[in-house]
């Protein structure tokens, strides 16, 4: 009986993706010099179940790998090897390694195992003795019995100059690689412009005419290339077909010293070569699909020029995961609710249906019931809406690595903190935080910290230190990024703005708007573009994400001591703090989030700008007054300012004000979606369900602005049209 | 609520069930079931297997901006569900809202069109099976009713029956 193992995939990712992390910060908190057997333990088990899972599926790329790894885990773990520095950055190496191979499974594509190899190969070396560290510099010697394809790189070749005098190539390629679209006789034309090139089949294998299958490899061959050439030049010609060949490059009247070092770039995968001389254009017709094809046509065998490489693993193709893991003790409190509810509800039935006479009894536990129901109702709210929520370690986990990474690369002495990491917010939620998070961190990192001799002169600590933290304040969740670097220099930013044009010669900004500049786009300080930062472009990202999360971020920074980046978001995206309004008979929601005062309207205080619309002056601002009769077309004789209030919002950094006919209650509102059964509507985010069973539309305030922009374009074109 | 719901929908109700005991018994499997409803005096059909239930008119709240045709949405047990008026989309006249006016809950699930919709009708009025040679194709008239929502033509005991092809009726971005 067969089973249908696809099934159980999306369960099997999950634990894998599960167990890498895992295994990402047991390595990190390794000290090599000291190894914790508790946690090798931990990373040995998490290999383990991805190896025995992976078997299980027939993801063989990812088993075999997991095996290498696991059988020098075993031996660290058994004190037969020692753990260095090297070796963890090759076992973390590994992991982004195997997670990319994951990734692509998943995404239902054949993982690019060269790296893999790669790995593979050094985690060879340091079993058969080797340290981690000559492992890593890629000279491995030849263990491979079997032909092993060498391309050997020279150790020295940077004092050595390339172009001594050409190289020897062994080339033995797959059976099959003319299936894969590649041509031996191409390769070596391509070789030929590079220089003198002798070349010497080996026909050893080749069968008898009889037996001969035109789309096999019979031949390999040793060839010399004479002439001034770098190595790449050569190698490249070959970048196609590593996975498919046995390939050694050597340097020709190389040096007894400079051994040729192999980087077999496939593991001895012995082939039956033979001579080809005979294939015929079996293949032509793959020719289509090069990159760098020249077609050649009288070659006795017309074939395709190298394969493209394989993509990497599509990000885009990722199914968005769809599950969520909740812990059991969250259901068991479910199900003791629904119990209580239930009971609840029975009460309240025997209620309704004893007695034909109500007394004032009866009306007493009936309102006790009903204050039960209430609290019910409430606690399973509370419920499900936890079986979302997760503890915000899950997007923390990935800093510790990457502050790692980044203060190796910079150069800097970065300690991380984490505060709060149990701290739940919802899943949605924390999917949209990650991105801005990772570029605060990055940016804290690139120009937040100094680098270690300027904190020293200025008598701190060498090692900075960025803190995450997070923490519940009433329904919001607060996630702080603390760093006691440079701080932020407000007047630079005043300057670089007004040199940008972003900010008037003239305009007078206090601290808060001098630092709100930051989040202007195409605005950066940092003289040196790094890859890390300072493009100019991110911070305004950072700043849309988390508004697009009804959320919003304040900076604290004191030059000289650091910098607080404050993030406030809404604990879930599925319920919001809403002001409802009346307009036209209609009630719409604004989020609470988004209004900044709701006042009267003082008819001195309307202007008219020209062809522009109405402005109010609000304590000599000047803000665009938005009136939903006109956006949504609603009524065509609105009430009159007297008659009306003004709610003041902003949003993308925009102040407006609409128009409302009346205020009403202020309260939670659960969003749901207008896209599942209708299409997107400008202007509104969502709806919802109110009290008394209607549907309340949910105001989208930027789309607000985006719309009533447009009406005024096209009512200026209107005009322009009519005039002309 | 108001009360024609709960006097239509266990009516028709029972007759769809009577139908389809009859059919079962008769083995008329390649019967096609259609639920017929009346606007502007006209008998309109829709597959039964797009009906997930009938329901009296009950106030919507408008779409900003939404095209006449699209009443507004409804609060149907917690989702949001569009509803269309067939009346104002067909061009008939101005379309009135009285203790007749029903709402006919549509569900579709194609690859192209997935949702739940509510068409507004004068009036819900019979079920009927229909064999597909029944079935006429539609008149090469330019008629009122836009022509692609037609799926066909059909009579019932002597009166012709349009029927309405309910993936085009709801795939409402290409209205």
């Amino acid at each position: 009986m067969s089973i249908d193992l696809s099934q159980f995939h999306a369960v099997f990712f999950e634990e894998s993706f599960e167990g890498l992390d895992v295994m990402e910060n047991a390595l990190l908190e390794l000290q090599p010099e000291n190894p914790d057997s508790e946690l090798i333990n931990s990373i040995f088990r998490s290999a383990h179940s991805i190896k025995g899972g992976s078997g299980t599926f027939g993801f063989i790329s990812i088993s075999e790998f997991t095996h290498i790894l696991e059988t020098l885990l075993d031996k660290i773990r058994e004190g037969e090897e020692q753990l260095d520095a090297d070796s963890v950055e090759l076992f973390l190496q590994s992991v982004d390694c195997m997670r990319t191979m994951l990734e692509a499974l998943q995404a239902e594509t054949e993982p690019d195992t060269t790296r893999a190899d790669q790995l593979a190969i050094m985690f060879q070396s340091i079993l058969t003795g080797a340290s981690a560290a000559e492992a890593k510099g890629l000279d491995v010697p030849a263990t491979g019995a079997s032909p092993v394809i060498q391309e050997s790189v020279l150790p020295g070749s940077d004092s050595i100059p390339d172009s001594l005098a050409g190289f020897h190539i062994e080339f033995t390629p797959e059976a099959d690689m003319l299936k894969g679209g590649n041509d031996p006789v191409r390769m070596m034309r391509e070789l030929a412009t590079l220089g003198e090139l002798t070349s010497t089949p080996d026909t050893g294998a080749l069968p008898t005419l009889r037996d001969m299958q035109p789309d096999v490899v019979y031949l390999n061959w040793c060839m010399d290339l004479h002439g001034d050439m770098p190595l790449e030049d050569v190698q490249e010609v070959f970048e196609w077909v590593e996975g498919e060949c046995d390939l050694s490059i050597s340097r020709l009247g190389g040096s007894a010293d400079s051994a040729p070092e192999v980087m077999p770039s496939n593991v001895a995968e012995a082939v039956d070569h033979a001579p080809d001389g005979t294939s015929t254009a079996a293949t032509k017709t793959k020719a289509d699909e090069q990159e760098s094809a020249k077609p050649i046509p009288d070659a006795p065998k017309t074939a395709s020029p190298a394969k493209p490489a394989p993509a990497p693993a599509a990000r885009a193709g990722k199914a968005e995961s769809s599950s969520i893991r909740v812990g059991i003790d969250k259901v068991d409190s479910l199900i003791n609710l629904v119990g209580e509810l239930v009971i609840t509800q029975s009460m309240l039935g025997q209620m309704g249906g004893s007695g034909e006479v109500i007394t004032d009894d009866h009306i007493g536990n009936l309102r006790e019931g009903l204050v039960q129901l209430e609290q019910n109702t409430r606690e399973l709210q509370d419920s499900v809406m936890r079986i979302r929520m997760l503890p915000i370690s899950f997007a923390f986990n990935r800093f510790p690595r990457m502050v790692r990474d980044l203060s190796l690369q910079l150069g800097k002495k970065v300690r991380l903190e984490l505060r709060g990491e149990q701290t739940e917010l919802d899943k949605t939620v924390m999917e949209k935080i990650n991105d801005p998070l990772v570029h605060l961190v990055r940016n804290a990192m690139d120009h937040g910290i100094e680098s270690p001799n300027v904190r020293a002169d200025q008598g701190k600590d060498e090692t900075g230190t960025i803190v995450l933290n997070a923490f519940h304040q009433g329904g919001n969740i607060i996630i702080e990024m603390i760093d006691d670097g440079g701080g932020i220099d407000a007047d630079k930013l005043v300057a670089k703005a007004r040199a940008n044009g972003i900010v008037g010669d003239n305009e007078q900004l206090n601290q808060e708007q001098k630092l709100d500049l930051l989040f202007a786009p195409g605005l950066s300080t940092v003289e040196q573009v790094s890859d890390l930062s300072g493009r100019g472009v991110g911070m305004d990202v950072v700043r849309r994400n988390i508004q697009e999360l009804n959320g919003s971020v304040d900076i604290d920074t004191e030059l000289g001591k650091g910098t607080t980046f404050r993030i406030r978001l809404p604990l879930t995206l599925a319920i919001l703090d809403g002001q409802l309004v009346t307009v036209a008979g209609q009630t719409y929601i604004f989020p609470l989030m988004s209004i900044s005062e709701s006042l009267q309207i003082d008819e001195k205080l309307v202007n008219n700008v020209a062809g522009g619309g109405d402005v109010y002056n609000l304590r000599d601002e000047y803000i665009p007054i938005l009136s939903l009769d006109s956006i949504f077309g609603l009524r065509t004789e609105p009430l009159s300012y007297d008659q009306s209030l003004l709610v003041v919002v902003e949003a993308e950094g925009m102040k407006v004000s609409v128009v409302v006919d009346d205020l009403m209650a202020q309260q939670q509102v659960v969003i749901k979606s207008l896209e599942d059964n209708y299409t997107r509507v400008p202007g509104v985010s969502g709806a919802t369900i109110l009290g008394d069973g209607t549907v309340a539309m949910i105001l989208d305030v930027a789309g607000l602005i985006g719309l009533a922009g447009n009406q005024k374009t096209m009512a200026a074109g209107e005009i322009a049209g009519s005039a002309a | 609520m108001d009360n024609v719901q709960q006097d239509k929908v266990p009516a028709v109700a029972a007759q769809a069930a009577s139908m389809v005991d009859t059919i079962n018994q008769e083995g008329f499997q390649d019967l096609q079931q259609f639920l017929t409803f009346v606007m502007e005096g006209e008998e309109y059909g829709i597959d039964i297997l797009n009906v997930q239930e009938i329901r009296g008119w009950d106030n919507v709240a408008p779409i900003p901006n939404a095209p006449a045709h699209v009443s507004g949405v409804i609060n149907l047990r917690g989702a949001i569900v569009p509803v269309i008026d067939l009346r104002v989309m067909f061009a008939f006249n101005e379309a009135r809202y009285d203790e007749n006016t029903v709402v006919i809950v549509l569900k579709v699930e194609s690859q192209r069109v997935n949702r739940i919709m509510g068409v507004v009708v004068d009036a819900v009025s019979d079920v009927f099976s229909l064999s597909e040679e029944d079935k006429r194709p539609p008149p090469n008239v330019n008629q009122n009713i836009s022509q692609n929502y037609i799926n066909g033509l059909t009579e019932v005991k002597g009166k012709m029956v349009i029927l309405l092809d309910c993936e085009k009726l709801l795939d409402i971005e290409n209205h």
